[in-house]
């Protein structure tokens, strides 16, 4: 009897593979490793993990042809999770950045004195807990997959031993993160409370629902917005949006540099797939007069501007490169939630805008900060510690492919033309307006502004303060560490560039496919 | 030939300095001679395609865009690779197409610290590019992208190649014309997105803006964000400040191609985009931006008599003879908006020349400061007797170029456009004519205490100071041959022009 009633639900493995190589890769390369001396070798954790990435990110295309092109999006593991388009895309891009970062990480181990299997175990982890996130059609199994993915991060943003500052970053992560995370499962359940699923389409047609006193979940609102706040809580604490940002700065600052351009890339495209899912899918509807959504964009628009303007403010009193590139993330947050707040927008024009935008906006900016992050990698030099302004001073001259390649990477952050950055403010502001949301286009350009001058001063320190400063010392300090750039680490920065420069100069690349993403969310 | 230009002749010209840059980039950096001959010849290249293009030109149909090319380019967005080139935007290529050879030619033996001409010319390459690409763009995207274009190698010049406060006059150079450019990049948004989200081009967006009915206040809001951008580019009385210290640091090329075509790209802006498409909320505005422009006016020039430096007075210069520009166009009549074209190319010809000057000057005293010099006349009578010439332009004196930009602005704002108040107009002429009067003060001021006189003790033996060189010469004399035609002849560019300004105020119905 009880067989009967337990009977596991049906599974179609063959569209889980991207998440399977993540997450059974990750098993096999802890047991493997620590099985056969052999591949603990310097260099084989490494490529294994790329291998793995990277068929992480191969078996994204036949899913891609399956769910964009013959079968359409479905949901498998009984309605756990969804493997839809706007799942492949996310996928592939936490896939490419578990790839990008294990090319720099094996340079960066070796230098540190670090090598061990166990980064890549937990890089790979946490990667299959990002995909999980974005794919999870639950909020039960969204939550898994951010505790998965947030508790290997915790474990390696600690994970450079000698380092104080890791240690201190990997446990004000873990505090801070374990505390919003208890807010998001709270959250869970009260609109669980609300609407009585967990299930995210399910959620989204509950609303409307009257329950036993007749009222629908939306007339008997307290319940439901107190969860939706909760829910919004623990997702801008994971993507860094002011005033839950606090914790960015500090924990950039003190993980090991290529796991910052993890958490940076991949941890924040699954923290915003996953908002963007719940929030955008569950929690909006079309059409005019009380709609849900006017209960939450506000305070979306809210978080977004003080993330533009305090990130971008903050930024320019730093001195500290991976700082400067903390709050820069805090800044690019802001955009992003401005992409979620169009996606969410009533009219469907609108928010199909802002899905397209968002999407590109990810992609875009995963690239570039794994890039700028990988030069930062290579810039600081053995001990991980040296991220000062002034070790850029002169760059150009050490090397001057890779401040030219830094140069790229940083003006695309800026949003300069021919830059993916440019095409990707453009196309959120362009949502934003859309949907009339003027002020905050406004302030966002204006935080733009402010953020580049911490761009900027990253650049003129590569290329203008060089000839400063007559006299020797200087030159001789500078010439003496000389720069070299690792092969994995600069293949990783190369292929960033390449992404970021592709992106700008043709932006219709990859159009059908961020369209087909965004629509996911948006044709709900 | 004529099927060529049609279909390729603009994009041609737009993109062969960008093509000399990437040649460049494969020649290695020691072999300083070829590549200053590269980036001539691409300049004369692209100054030939330019001549073809401007005899090939329809002048009885300049109203008429022509050479028109419009092609898909980022479909996501509905932005089209459309570039023309009319009557408006004709004389600000010719004069582009004019000065960018001019400054690789002086720049032959006068690279600036800390070399590399190999970076400095390639540069200079890609701001060809950039403002071509502006003046001829028809497409709001395409139009913001080369305008953004425009900004980084200016920023590298002053940065690298700058005086001693680079870093400051950079920084403030690229920060004030961003934040200009993220107004209007807003506003260029918010047009399309009530226009129909359906097009970037410039005259269809005119058309939309009359069919889909958009609100006077948005327009006028719209306006404002394009008035930011454009205004600071000028630059506009409150927003000035960047102007004099980034020509006072930047090397003397930098500053010449500033002065001479970036700051028109800012009153092009308005005459080219933000009148045409808006003429309503050009109507709302137009008495402000007359204010402003008055007051940069005579701003401009107590700021000049208060310089002791000649570069930084030249600078301040520019704000006052940008106001006559201003002026100009904010009286929205064609009488005014041809003037403020003509002003546009007489300013750059003429404060172009005024900065090679500075520059040679400064070349061989190694100092600007105006109390420090004298006697240039003396020391190098050729090179005194060609800043005459040119303070005298400068100052707006009848039968050189100069004239023609004031004079007409000034009388324009005599008869403003209808819907603007007379009486208000007439007071801003009355002030810019006073105007007039500082700038001869200030003019003759500066060639009194530099030219005339006998040589300071301390250069009066000074073997560095020789009177104009050869390659000045080339540099200089096609500008100089300019101030006085256009002087005596200044048909040569109302009679381009006039058509096309016509056409562009038909929305105001002037």
């Amino acid at each position: 009897m009880f067989a009967q009633a337990a009977t596991s639900p049906e599974v179609v493995w063959s569209l889980l593979w991207p998440l399977l190589f993540l997450s059974i890769g990750g098993v096999l390369l802890v047991t493997v490793t620590s099985v056969i001396p052999a591949l603990r070798r310097p260099g084989m954790p490494a490529a294994l993990t790329i291998l793995i990435g990277g068929a992480s990110f191969v078996s994204t295309i036949p899913v891609w042809r399956r769910v964009a092109d013959t079968e359409g999006p479905t949901t498998v593991v009984a309605g756990a999770m969804s493997v839809d388009a706007f799942t492949v895309v996310m996928t592939a891009i936490i896939a490419a950045s578990v790839v990008l970062t294990a090319l720099v990480l094996d340079d960066y181990l070796r230098r540190e004195g670090l090598d061990g299997p166990e980064w890549y175990v937990l890089l790979l982890m946490s990667a299959s807990g990002g995909v999980l996130m974005a794919a999870a059609d639950d909020l039960i199994v969204l939550f898994m997959g951010l505790e998965i993915l947030s508790i290997a991060v915790y474990v390696l943003a600690a994970l450079h031993l000698r380092r104080t500052d890791s240690q201190e970053a990997g446990f004000k992560y873990f505090v801070l993160g374990a505390f919003s995370s208890a807010l998001f499962l709270y959250g869970i359940a009260l609109v669980y409370g609300a609407t009585g699923s967990t299930q995210i389409d399910q959620i989204a047609a509950n609303l409307r629902l009257p329950n036993e006193a007749g009222l629908t979940p939306i007339e008997d609102a307290s319940l439901l917005l107190a969860g939706v706040a909760l829910l919004l809580v623990g997702f801008a604490f994971k993507v860094s949006a002011v005033p839950f940002h606090v914790w960015t700065p500090d924990v950039y600052q003190g993980a090991p540099t290529p796991i910052t351009g993890f958490m940076a890339s991949a941890v924040k495209v699954a923290g915003f797939a996953g908002l963007a899912r719940v929030f955008v899918i569950s929690f909006s509807e079309f059409g005019s007069g009380d709609l849900i959504q006017d209960d939450w964009r506000p305070i979306l628009a809210i978080l977004a501007g003080l993330s533009l303007v305090l990130g971008a403010f903050m930024a320019a009193g730093q001195s500290d490169v991976k700082r400067m590139l903390a709050y820069s993330s805090i800044v690019h947050a802001g955009f992003l939630l401005i992409g979620v707040h169009a996606a969410g927008h009533g009219d469907a024009g609108v928010a199909d805008a802002g899905g397209r935008a968002l999407v590109f906006y990810l992609i875009t900016y995963a690239a570039m900060v794994v890039g700028s992050f990988a030069v930062a990698t290579v810039v600081a030099g053995r001990g991980d510690a040296d991220h000062g302004v002034d070790a850029y001073r002169g760059l150009f001259r050490k090397h001057p492919a890779l401040a030219l390649m830094m140069a790229v990477l940083l003006f695309s952050q800026a949003g300069i033309p021919f830059t993916s950055g440019f095409m990707a403010k453009f196309r959120v502001l362009g949502a934003a307006v859309d949907g009339e949301a003027y002020v905050l286009a406004g302030v966002a350009m204006l935080a733009a502004v402010v953020a580049a001058l911490l761009y900027l001063r990253i650049i003129v320190a590569m290329f203008l303060d060089d000839a400063d400063d007559e006299g020797g010392d200087e030159q001789v300090a500078g010439s003496v560490r000389k720069i070299d750039v690792p092969v994995g680490a600069a293949i990783s920065i190369v292929l960033a560039v390449i992404v970021t420069i592709g992106l700008g100069v043709l932006p219709d690349l990859g159009r059908g496919v961020v369209a087909a993403a965004a629509d996911v969310l948006v044709n709900r | 030939m004529t099927e060529f230009l049609n279909d390729w002749g603009i994009s041609l010209m737009v993109f062969l300095p960008l093509i000399g840059a990437a040649l460049m980039a494969f020649v290695p950096a020691s072999q300083e001679e070829n590549h200053k001959t590269i980036a001539l010849f691409t300049t004369l290249a692209t100054g030939l395609v330019g001549i073809l293009l401007i005899a090939d030109f329809d002048y009885d149909n300049s109203d008429v865009l022509q050479f028109a090319v419009d092609a898909r380019w980022i479909e996501v967005i509905n932005a089209r690779y459309t570039v023309a080139m009319d009557g408006m935007s004709l004389p600000l290529i010719a004069l582009t197409l004019l000065v960018v050879p001019l400054v690789i030619i002086y720049s032959w033996n006068h690279i600036p610290n800390p070399g590399n001409p190999k970076t400095f010319l390639m540069l200079i390459l890609v701001l060809h590019t950039g403002m071509l690409g502006s003046f001829v763009a028809q497409d709001l995207v395409l139009f913001f992208v080369f305008f953004e274009v425009v900004l980084l190698p200016m920023f590298f010049m002053i940065g690298v190649w700058g005086g001693e406060d680079r870093l400051y006059a950079s920084l403030k150079f690229f920060l004030y014309t961003l934040f200009g450019s993220a107004l209007m990049l807003v506003s260029f948004l918010a047009l399309y997105v009530l226009a129909g989200s359906s097009t970037f081009n410039m005259v269809q967006l005119a058309e939309n803006v009359v069919t889909e009915d958009i609100s006077k206040t948005a327009q006028v809001l719209i306006f404002g964000g394009m008035f930011m951008g454009f205004g600071i580019k000028v630059p506009m009385f409150p927003f000035h400040t960047w102007l004099p210290d980034a020509h006072t640091q930047a090397p003397t090329q930098g500053s010449v191609i500033l002065a001479a075509v970036l700051l028109k790209l800012g009153t092009y802006g308005f005459i080219r985009i933000a009148i045409p498409i808006l003429p309503e909320a050009a109507v709302e505005w137009a008495p402000w931006i007359g204010l402003l422009a008055v007051i940069g006016i005579i701003y401009g020039a107590l700021g000049c008599l208060a310089q002791t430096d000649m570069k930084r007075l030249i600078a301040f210069s520019s704000v006052a003879h940008m106001g006559y520009v201003m002026l100009g166009i904010a009286t929205l009549t064609d009488f005014g908006i041809n003037a403020a074209i003509f002003g546009m190319v007489a300013h750059g010809i003429i404060t172009g020349m005024l900065f090679f000057i500075a520059g040679s000057i400064k070349e061989r005293y190694h100092t600007l400061e105006i109390a420090r010099l004298g006697g240039l006349l003396v020391q190098a009578p050729k090179m005194g007797w060609i800043l005459a010439i040119t303070t005298m332009a400068s100052l707006g004196l009848p039968g050189l170029a100069g004239f023609w930009g004031e004079f007409p602005a000034i009388l324009a704002a005599y008869d403003p456009a209808p819907g603007l108040s007379d009486a208000l107009f007439r007071v801003y002429m009355v002030i810019a004519a006073i105007g007039t009067v500082l700038a001869a003060a200030y003019l003759l001021w500066l060639l009194q205490r530099t030219a005339f006189g006998t040589p300071s003790e301390e250069f009066e033996n000074d073997p560095h100071i020789h009177d104009v060189v050869t390659e000045e010469w080339i540099a200089w004399t096609p500008l100089l041959i300019l101030m006085v035609v256009l002087g005596f002849y200044p048909r040569l560019i109302f009679g381009i022009t006039d058509d096309a300004v016509i056409n562009s105020l038909l929305a105001l119905g002037g």
